[in-house]
């Protein structure tokens, strides 16, 4: 009996579904996102790590070992002013394919948009624990550094052809001093327009160059590690964040 | 819309003839796993293959399984002999001896958690894909269990009591060596570890002690201990990160580690990076057994670290042998290490030999 009401509730949806199918709207195309990563004219992705040396601004030669980042708050608006929200929050990790591309189950009319989203997460979304999935994969950052999470992991050795030397570029919270904190994260409105049709992939791309020249040149012999409870460092890197991100259609 | 009513009667008739065979099949008693607060209230779900449901009657049998020397190839050793419940699973001893008497090259490893290896990479350099295919291993290894699986089917099944057990677990298919891994799977994934004092003192049931409060903040804070970036935090209670990571022990390799498995020289000398959990009843530590004491461990990361190519940037004060911590922050890095470790785990009556 049980599943004879779970059959006609079934059966309802899908006519009521069925019923505006002849409709006129535009065309509801889905929604793909590629994070994909550059050091100025090089690609970077899993092969190049700890293997492919890169020179920053400085001319200090280095390798990256990890690199994981996270955005939050993706939204696409058009010119109506209609916004859609792509994802909450996600966790990119260089070494893990699957995070690279984000299918967000997410159809919008085609056209043209503009993208945001934040570097980080804001004040409101960076609460102390609140994310399992993210809590699953270490992502957290020290309560005594101001809680929430990570917003960047960036590991390697630099000097690497003379005296090897590794370097922490972590991302998150500033601790100005015991107890106080200053938000520390990036609201980026991309100002290109994204033409979005059927098949296309907006591909979000950070240029990991920009992190170590823009607007503050990076020295590694200064700024190594430990980093996360140097506020100076911090600020740095938010002040850096700036022009890393683009975002393109292919 | 005719295409969509079309669904509607295939459905109906999904919907029909699932419950004509409903009726009086044996079904093995359904089991949830006994999620601790602090992993349900921070983690995502445990990893249960779909294929292989937790139930009453398959936990029971894995942990006579589990304890039971039947698997081996001249009957004197059992999972447990290498996998104590006092030491939370694993061996006192530096190396375990195999059925032969030939010792292994690393040390056995605590069973602890396992639902909550994300990453499903078992075993100290992650050759093992899946709980399961881990559980075939020891059984044929030589310096294991040495036996070969058409010979421990047939104890099984020439056994008073294990062709019951199987019918009652697995619901009548015949006795093979992929329902013995599930059995045994089913049981570990039982062996859960979330009641500690540190958990207690997390779910504000418990306090704990100056030393062991300054402790968590040695190791938390990057520019001390550093640990929290491999080994978890509050907010991770697993205390492992699931991955792999070279942390300075060798400036050359005897045992190659995940390198062996992934044939990327860029792994050698990377290791699982343990559970800090139940230190207290695990030692020796690392995949080679070679620290006796927590003390030889915090001193290694403290002054003993040693370059390799492959050591993680991590380990960033390598130049100087390690992070330099006082005496006083060692002292109380231990204490806080040590309430992590949860007697109710290794003391709880259903992880004990029934047999
Ligand atoms: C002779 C000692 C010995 C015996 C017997 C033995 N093991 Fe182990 N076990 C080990 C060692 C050593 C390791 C670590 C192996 C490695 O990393 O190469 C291990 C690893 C494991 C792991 C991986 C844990 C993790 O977190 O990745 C599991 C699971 C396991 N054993 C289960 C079993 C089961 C089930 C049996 C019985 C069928 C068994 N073992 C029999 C010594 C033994
Ligand atoms: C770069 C990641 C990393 C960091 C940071 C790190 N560890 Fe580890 N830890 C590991 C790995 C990997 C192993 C296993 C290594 C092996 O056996 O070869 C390990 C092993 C251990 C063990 C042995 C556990 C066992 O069951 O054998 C203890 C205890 C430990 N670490 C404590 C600490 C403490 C305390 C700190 C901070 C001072 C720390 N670790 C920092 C990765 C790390």
């Amino acid at each position: 009996m049980k599943k004879l009401s779970i059959l006609l509730i079934f059966s309802f949806i899908i006519i009521a579904c069925g019923s505006d199918d002849d409709n006129n709207t535009p065309t509801e195309v889905a929604v793909n996102l590629r994070f994909s990563q550059i050091f100025d004219e090089l690609t970077v992705t899993s092969l190049n790590l700890s293997s492919t040396v890169y020179v920053n601004e400085m001319n200090q030669e280095l390798t990256i070992s990890r690199l994981r980042y996270l955005v939050s708050r993706l939204v696409l608006t058009n010119s109506n002013g209609d916004s859609f929200l792509l994802s909450p929050y996600h966790l990119v990790d260089l070494s893990n394919s699957e995070t690279l591309n984000l299918n967000t189950n997410l159809t919008i009319p085609e056209g043209d948009y503009t993208l945001s989203f934040v570097y980080g997460f804001n004040e409101e979304d960076n609460q102390n624990g609140a994310y399992a999935d993210l809590n699953a994969v270490s992502w957290n950052w020290p309560e005594m550094l101001g809680g929430g999470y990570h917003f960047l992991q960036m590991d390697g050795q630099y000097n690497i052809n003379t005296e090897p030397a590794p370097f922490n570029f972590h991302n998150g919270t500033a601790r100005v001093s015991e107890g106080v904190f200053e938000q520390n994260f990036v609201v980026f409105n991309l100002p290109n327009t994204l033409t979005v049709s059927e098949n296309s992939t907006i591909n979000i791309q950070m240029n990991i160059a920009e992190w170590f020249r823009n607007p503050n040149t990076w020295d590694l012999n200064v700024f190594n590690t430990p980093l996360m409870p140097n506020y100076e460092a911090q600020k740095l890197m938010q002040q850096n964040a700036a022009s890393v991100f683009s975002a393109s259609v292919e | 819309m005719f295409i969509k009513l079309t669904y509607c009667l295939l459905f109906s008739l999904l919907f029909i003839s699932c419950s004509s065979s409903d009726n009086d099949k044996y079904v093995a008693t359904p089991l949830e796993l006994e999620v601790p607060e602090i992993f349900s209230q921070y983690l995502i779900a445990p990893v249960i293959p779909t294929n292989n449901p937790q139930t009453v009657e398959g936990v029971a049998l894995g942990r006579k399984l589990f304890f039971d020397p039947i698997l081996s190839g001249n009957g004197t050793q059992a999972c447990a002999d290498c996998h104590r419940p006092q030491n939370a699973f694993s061996d006192p001893r530096q190396f375990s001896l195999g059925i032969d008497g030939i010792a292994g090259f690393r040390n056995s490893m605590p069973l602890q958690n396992l639902a909550w290896n994300f990453n499903e990479k078992f075993n100290w350099d992650g050759s093992a894909p899946t709980l399961e295919d881990q559980i075939f291993e020891p059984v044929t290894n030589p310096i294991e269990m040495n036996n070969t699986w058409p010979q421990a089917e047939a104890s099984l099944k020439n056994h008073s009591e294990y062709p019951q057990l199987f019918k009652e677990a697995f619901e009548g298919a015949p006795i093979d060596s992929v329902l013995v891994t599930k059995a045994i799977a089913q049981f570990l994934r039982t062996l859960i570890s979330g009641n500690s004092r540190f958990d207690r003192y997390l779910l504000g049931e418990n306090i704990l002690t100056p030393q062991e409060l300054n402790g968590i903040n040695v190791f938390m804070s990057e520019d001390l201990g550093d640990c929290f970036h491999c080994h978890g935090n509050p907010f991770n209670p697993l205390w492992t990160d699931n991955t792999f990571h070279n942390n300075g022990l060798d400036e050359f390799f005897a045992d190659l580690g995940l390198g062996n498995v992934t044939g990327d020289p860029r792994d050698n000398g990377k290791f699982k990076a343990p559970s800090l959990r139940n230190l207290l009843y695990t030692s020796p530590y690392m995949h080679d057994g070679r620290f006796e004491t927590l003390d030889e461990v915090i001193n290694h990361y403290s002054e003993g670290l040693v370059f390799s190519e492959t050591i993680d940037p991590l380990m960033k004060a390598v130049a100087q042998g390690g992070v330099q911590l006082s005496e006083e922050d060692k002292a109380d890095l231990k204490a806080f290490l040590l309430s992590l470790s949860d007697p109710g785990f290794i003391n709880n009556p259903d992880f004990q030999n029934p047999n």
